[in-house]
């Protein structure tokens, strides 16, 4: 039975196809992997959680990995790029590319459920709440709408009076 | 890809000239830094900079498989002449209104104008738009509400922002003019008539103008030019900054 307090979270359809498409790949050990590697900028997520890494596949006979930018500048894809070689290579693996797709463009119904709850240990609220992070109050305002990178905002807790990121619906 | 190298060709020339028109505004944009009025302002155009910069290395990226050059020879290798963005863009940053204005008008106009292109019948043009679709969009909400901040703000930012509106007036026509290649181009669906975005484009600016406690400029003269090369004199000094050290250092990679 469901209490009333219980809140079901639905899945945006376009995170469904994700996790679809990762479950049923024959490449599944290559996903977990990759788990290792984190956005430069929010540590605490893997590319997996943000929805960066979009597919895995065999083309031209060689693995391909499929990455996402969050932002069309977002100067992190290139790191990512070096640390999805890294990782791969560490495991043995040599041929492969990585391919940059733009469209569809990247969007945050893209972040798994365990994104949400991480990006709030981190302190940064999740793109459907723009309550503080640190004490929960429902009562804050936007300073700018641009934050310390392109995927956030920065805005103030009314209650607590400390300053937070808030990870924008994009 | 299947074109006929005609229309390839065509497709790289256009989407050089976008990247142009975000390299250009992005690397004005970026001049706040260490300038701008306030902190978190500062941020902000540094990030709305950062989509410029992205955007014109989609663009570069592209056009460059088409006509043989590198990103970095594109941006930061051709003179004045050879550059093809729109003449508002090279403008001096000016004070925070004039910047705010610009911008304004711009992403007015680019909203309408990527929201077309993302029908383009090259897929490449069709994703790189819908891209800066999302980013345009989130831009022109800060714009709209610069613009009555400066307007309904006190009586000095209500006239610094009337003058900057009355001086870039004039450069927002060459929004609207095609030529010959984006002619072509619009005739196989692979770019957007400019020319019909002119009334949407009005009627969303004169509405907000006017809330903004601000008078409409009267349409005079119009400044034209940038897509044949021939441009301001502030583009040279702009290239002379942004290209120096890749001419200093030929070949120098990050």
């Amino acid at each position: 039975m469901v209490r009333a307090q219980q809140q079901l979270t639905l899945l945006p359809e376009a995170r469904f196809r994700l996790n679809r498409r990762r479950q049923s790949s024959a490449h599944l050990p290559v996903y977990q992997l990759l788990d290792q590697v984190k956005d430069p900028e929010i540590p605490v997520l893997s590319i997996w959680q943000l929805g960066i890494l979009q597919d895995i596949r065999v083309a031209d006979n060689e693995l391909c990995i499929v990455i996402t930018p969050t932002y069309s500048g977002c100067p992190a894809i290139s790191m990512i790029k070096a640390q999805i070689s890294e990782v791969l290579h560490g495991a043995g693996i040599r041929h492969f590319h990585i391919e940059v797709r733009l469209s569809p463009p990247w969007t945050t119904d893209w972040l798994d459920a365990d994104a949400r709850r991480l990006l709030k240990n981190y302190g940064i609220a999740p793109p459907d709440t723009t309550a503080c992070p640190q004490c929960g109050s429902a009562q804050t305002e936007v300073i700018s709408e641009f934050g310390s990178t392109a995927c956030k905002a920065l805005m103030r807790c009314l209650s607590c009076h400390e300053p937070f990121d808030y990870f924008r619906e994009f | 890809m299947s074109q006929s190298p005609a229309l390839a060709n065509d497709l790289g020339l256009f989407a050089r000239r976008l990247g142009d028109d975000a390299l250009v505004l992005g690397q004005r944009l970026c001049e706040w830094c260490s300038n701008a009025p306030m902190l978190e302002e500062e941020l902000a155009i540094a990030n709305i900079a950062l989509d410029y910069l992205g955007r014109a290395r989609m663009c570069y990226a592209y056009a460059g498989e088409i006509l043989g050059q590198t990103e970095d020879h594109l941006a930061f290798l051709r003179d004045a002449k050879d550059m093809e963005n729109l003449l508002v863009v090279e403008l001096p940053r000016g004070d925070f209104a004039f910047s705010c204005v610009r911008q304004f008008l711009i992403d007015e106009f680019e909203v309408l104008y990527f929201s077309g292109l993302k029908q383009s019948a090259e897929p490449q043009i069709a994703a790189i738009a819908e891209k800066t679709f999302k980013e345009i969009s989130y831009h022109q909400r800060r714009s709209r509400h610069w613009l009555r901040r400066l307007g309904l703000g006190t009586p000095e930012s209500q006239q610094r922002t009337q003058v900057a509106l009355d001086s870039l007036w004039g450069y927002c026509q060459e929004f609207f003019l095609m030529d010959h290649l984006e002619n072509r181009l619009c005739q196989t669906g692979h770019a957007v008539d400019r020319a019909g975005l002119t009334q949407t484009w009005q009627a969303a600016v004169l509405a907000h103008i006017a809330a903004c406690n601000l008078v409409v400029p009267e349409d005079g003269w119009a400044a034209k030019g940038g897509r044949q090369g021939v441009h301001t004199e502030h583009l040279g000094h702009l290239l002379a900054e942004m290209q120096v050290i890749q001419r200093s250092y030929p070949g120098l990679n990050w």
